[in-house]
């Protein structure tokens, strides 16, 4: 038996430096050939050259692969070269939208902004004037109301889902999917009419955290269903069988051991209502000094200063206000869902 | 000794009594699943209540009227009221449609390319980056819609009124093509696509794999692979998700509220800068409603939840049946 | 050893044939009854009928991501002869064949070195089309994977239409492809059904109808048997022997009984921790009787694997 030298390995179906090399002339003749429909006709914007640009080089990868192999190649290539430009057309908003919000909302931001709150002032002032003090403390304050809530609710229906699996799993599953489809206006002229209108008589802080559990509910379930459904069967079979009841069982092992994604389950809710507006807009009231107390009192809220300065203003600043506002909101929306991608460690939604 | 000789038992009912802690943990857990049933049954009772009577009153015509207005004379009440909301019926679909139309292909295209096509880190980022973009608040969509997007979308719509104006769709009755359903329904657009690709990659996902190998051994290219595989597979499940982002289109209030420029009238043109769809109706005549005309608000609140109720439920069915693992 | 009758007596010719196969089974393995089994089998010398073409391999090597699973495997499969791959799990049978077919390449970290020929060409040449390597060299799944959406005569032709191959007389070739499979008389009457009605006897001799339809001129089947009954395994191991009269067969065995059963040729490959080598490649009968390697000796008595 001779010793082997073990050869290198390699992947010989990789494109070659060649075929990269081809591809990237026929991209080159397409930019050049698309440039000159530009300049002859009138086409214009950026659509515009987006879409010469991919009309002429789907078409030459199509002529290339029919010269090179067949038609079912070459119709092969339509199909990559239409899924790439899905993907290129979905990517395009998301950037903008961000680079956006940086850049417009950088003008809103001042040191002040977190310290002071818009009693003294009005949107149009100056942007070194009042802040978004009320407004955070309101969000905080109604989010982690809306917790509170749809927590327990959330969590207890993904257990009965996961755990007792009885006759009504199916509806209810079906029940957290359609609460999820619920406008979030209709969710705000629920809270209306079943508690503002007759008991209450007024908009508080309190009322938007209902309003705004009614969306948070279905978003904990799923995911927390999702998480329950990752621990493996045999941990519950190794707590029944040491004699536990399944209560225990649950509470000792499954919950504990899906701490992590319980935590995920909190943040994604907490990501899916900090932006919601309209049933702010119609239950909390929205005031513009800092009210700690949920039960009365108007409250505002991100959202809501946002669309204040967006409605109400009318000028520069009002605008950069907005924005400003925009920037904190998606910086916690980024925060949250960082902060749910490390600890759940895989695909979170 | 034959197998057919033997008796074969009835098998034995198996039971346990549960302990008296496992009772009280089914129960409260029960009761907790059983929320939601709840929670929708109240939205459905108390918008009831609130707006039986305006539907008594307006019948049909609530749905069919493009007629919104109170009359109140010089005591402050009402002399003479009228609500229907049929024009914003018409342009809650007609945003919606546009909608889907153009957002669903994408995110079908999307989908097949993240599957079928990408790779690696690109294609871990490019995951990321749609599940953070369908985290995106809609007042986020309606402000980028309203400042940035604005421009390019009314120029497009300008190009369309210019070679395709014949087409009394896309006629306007005056040029003014800024906020118009149009820009809207591509900005409902924008915001299913993160919702219909997820649903469509996770569909895709599930493409039992020996299929797939049984095809491509038969020289299929990907093309013919997808076409004989993947589609037959996930038709139903996709088309589910599709539905799910219908629904989101249909309730969507700020943003179409910042991006239409929401008239009280039926606009089938979609290139004409006016209209506006039920939710948007409601935000903003909530602000100077007077207790009566709130009561038409929640009746118009009562029909927008049964609509998205039924097209949720019709979403469901398909994505449980036909796709996987449903969501 | 003819395809089974086609008449109506199927369902008790089944029944007979699944009494002969179970008795066969019973009886103790022992190199030397392997050897029988082997033996008698017709004697067909390699290119005397000039059907169906030649692979050849030249140390192949094959890894995923750092781990090197084949090491060195170079084989000449005769054009017309069915060659057996026997061998313990997971020593790189079915990895191998899959780089008979440029299937390898679809696991993200795979990488190869070596080169296959197909009559003389390397399939990894640059430029090669892969699709139509695949067209040439067909593959037998372990699981019968018929499209479910596609009714069984669809599923028969369903090679034609994803390859965009267009030829005249589909319905000639569908009849003539079941029947080479050994189900024409099953599914004559019910061709509009949809694929997975059938038992799994029938789904895998319906997989093999839908690959010899793009008229391959290599055929590899990787356990083809290992999932179905007696019955059914009888009944493809005689369509193999049919079919080994067209093309080149290479097929991937546990049972050293089939490989005894089908095979001009039996390679035998071993692992041992490290790489899969191939450690002895002989006539059928020879490799039963007559083990050059002591491993393979020890492999075919049965006192391992």
């Amino acid at each position: 038996m001779s010793v082997m030298v073990e050869p290198l390995p390699q992947k010989p179906w990789e494109t070659t430096r060649k075929q990269r090399a081809s591809t990237a002339l026929l991209l080159a003749i397409a930019a050049l050939l698309s440039w000159l429909l530009i300049s002859l006709t009138g086409l214009n914007g950026k659509a515009g050259y987006l879409s010469a640009f991919f009309v002429i080089a789907a078409t030459l990868v199509f002529i290339q692969q029919l010269r090179l192999r067949n038609l079912a190649a070459a119709n092969d290539s339509l199909l990559s070269s239409f899924a790439l430009l899905g993907m290129v057309i979905t990517v395009i908003p998301i950037v903008s939208i961000v680079a956006t919000v940086i850049v417009k909302g950088y003008k809103g931001i001042h040191f002040g902004l977190f310290f002071n709150d818009m009693s003294l002032n009005s949107v149009n002032d100056p942007i070194n004037q009042g802040g978004l003090l009320h407004a955070l403390l309101g969000t905080i304050i109604m989010v982690g109301g809306a917790l509170i809530i749809s927590f327990p609710i959330g969590v207890l229906t993904a257990l009965y889902l996961t755990e007792i699996r009885g006759r009504l799993s199916r509806p209810i599953k079906f029940l957290v999917q359609a609460m999820s489809g619920v406008p979030s206006i209709v969710a705000g002229l629920f809270i209306l009419s079943s508690l503002v209108y007759p008991i209450t008589k007024s908009l508080s802080g309190m009322m938007g955290s209902f309003a705004l559990s009614i969306l948070m509910i279905p978003t904990i379930a799923r995911t927390a269903e999702e998480m329950l459904l990752l621990i493996p069967n045999e941990l519950r079979e190794a707590g029944v069988a040491l004699g536990g009841t399944q209560w225990r069982t649950v509470a000792g092992v499954v919950l504990p051991a899906a701490k992590s994604g319980l935590v995920t389950a909190v943040i994604l809710g907490m990501a899916r209502i900090i932006g919601e507006t309209a049933p702010l807009l119609l239950v909390s009231g929205g005031g513009d000094s800092v009210n700690l107390n949920p039960t009365s009192g108007p409250m505002g809220s991100l959202p809501y200063y946002i669309w204040k300065a967006f409605l109400t203003g009318g000028t520069e600043e009002a605008f950069a206000r907005a924005w400003g506002g925009l920037l904190v909101l998606l910086a916690f929306i980024f925060i949250l869902f960082g902060s749910a991608r490390l600890i759940s460690g895989r695909k979170v939604m | 000794m034959s197998i057919q000789e033997l008796a074969i038992p009835t098998p034995r009912e198996l039971t346990t009594k549960p302990r008296r802690s496992d009772q009280i943990f089914r129960g409260v857990v029960t009761v907790g699943g059983m929320a939601s049933l709840v929670i929708l049954g109240l939205i459905a009772l108390f918008l009831s209540l609130k707006g039986i009577h305006i539907l008594q009153e307006e019948k049909l015509n609530f749905i069919t009227s493009s007629k919104w207005e109170v009359i109140t004379d010089d005591t402050g009440s009402i002399a003479e009221s009228s609500f229907g909301i049929g024009a914003m019926l018409v342009g809650t679909f007609l945003c919606a449609l546009i909608a889907i139309i153009v957002g669903v292909p994408i995110a079908v295209l999307s989908a097949l390319y993240l599957t079928f096509y990408a790779k690696g880190a690109a294609k871990k980022i490019l995951v990321s980056l749609i599940d953070l973009m369908a985290a995106f608040p809609s007042l986020l969509y309606g402000f980028w819609g309203f400042f940035i997007f604005m421009s390019s979308a009314e120029y497009w719509a300008k190009l369309l009124n210019k070679y395709f104006g014949f087409i009394p769709f896309f006629d306007v009755p005056a040029p003014i093509f800024e906020r118009s359903p149009f820009i809207a329904g591509l900005v409902l657009a924008i915001m299913i696509i993160p919702i219909v690709t997820s649903i469509s990659r996770e569909i895709f996902d599930q493409t039992p794999l020996d299929r797939i190998q049984a095809a491509y051994a038969l020289g299929a290219s990907k093309l013919a692979m997808i076409r004989a595989v993947v589609i037959p597979y996930g038709r139903g499940g996709v088309i589910g998700g599709a539905m799910l982002g219908l629904g989101r289109a249909m309730g969507e209030t700020v943003a179409v509220y910042t991006v239409l420029n929401v008239v009280y009238q039926i606009n089938w043109q979609v290139l004409f800068g006016a209209g506006g769809n039920v939710a948007s109706l409601i935000l903003l005549k909530f602000g100077e409603a007077g207790p009566y005309e709130v009561d038409a608000l929640m009746a118009a609140g009562l029909i927008l939840f049964v609509l998205t109720l039924f097209v949720n439920a019709a979403a469901d069915l398909l994505i449980t049946r036909f796709g996987g693992k449903g969501r | 050893m003819g395809i089974e009758n086609t008449d109506d007596n199927g369902i008790q010719d089944q029944h007979n044939n699944d009494k002969a196969v179970e008795k066969n089974m019973q009886t103790q393995v022992t190199p030397s009854s392997l050897a029988a089994v082997a033996g008698n089998r017709e004697v067909r010398v390699p290119g005397s009928e000039m059907l169906g073409i030649g692979l050849e391999t030249r140390g192949v090597h094959a890894w995923f991501g750092k781990k090197h699973v084949l090491a060195d495997i170079s084989l000449d499969f005769a054009a017309g002869t069915v060659t057996a791959l026997i061998g313990p799990s997971g020593c790189g049978k079915s990895t191998f064949l899959r780089t008979l077919n440029r299937m390898h390449e679809f696991i993200p970290t795979a990488a190869l070195a070596g080169q296959v020929l197909l009559d003389g060409r390397d399939i990894y040449a640059p430029g090669t089309d892969v699709t139509k390597i695949r067209l040439n060299v067909g593959m037998v799944f372990q699981k019968p994977n018929p499209f479910p959406s596609m009714t069984i005569g669809q599923n028969v032709l369903s090679g034609l239409k994803l390859a965009q191959l267009k030829r005249s007389n589909t319905d000639d070739l569908m009849e003539s492809c079941l029947e080479r499979a050994g189900l024409w008389s099953e599914v004559k009457d019910r061709l509009n059904e949809h694929g997975g009605a059938l038992s799994g006897g029938q789904q895998q001799r319906l997989c093999i109808a839908r690959s010899l339809a793009v008229e391959p001129q290599v055929l590899l089947m990787d356990e083809p048997c290992s999932a179905l009954d007696p019955g059914s395994t009888f009944r493809i191991e005689q369509t193999i022997s049919e079919l080994a009269k067209t093309m080149t067969i290479i097929i991937v065995t546990h049972n050293m009984q089939q490989a005894a059963r089908v095979s001009d040729y039996t390679a035998f490959f071993l692992s041992d921790g490290g790489p899969g080598v191939m450690v002895e490649v002989a006539p059928t009968s020879k490799i039963f009787s007559a083990p050059v390697d002591k491993r393979t000796e020890d492999y075919v008595t049965g006192r391992f694997g």
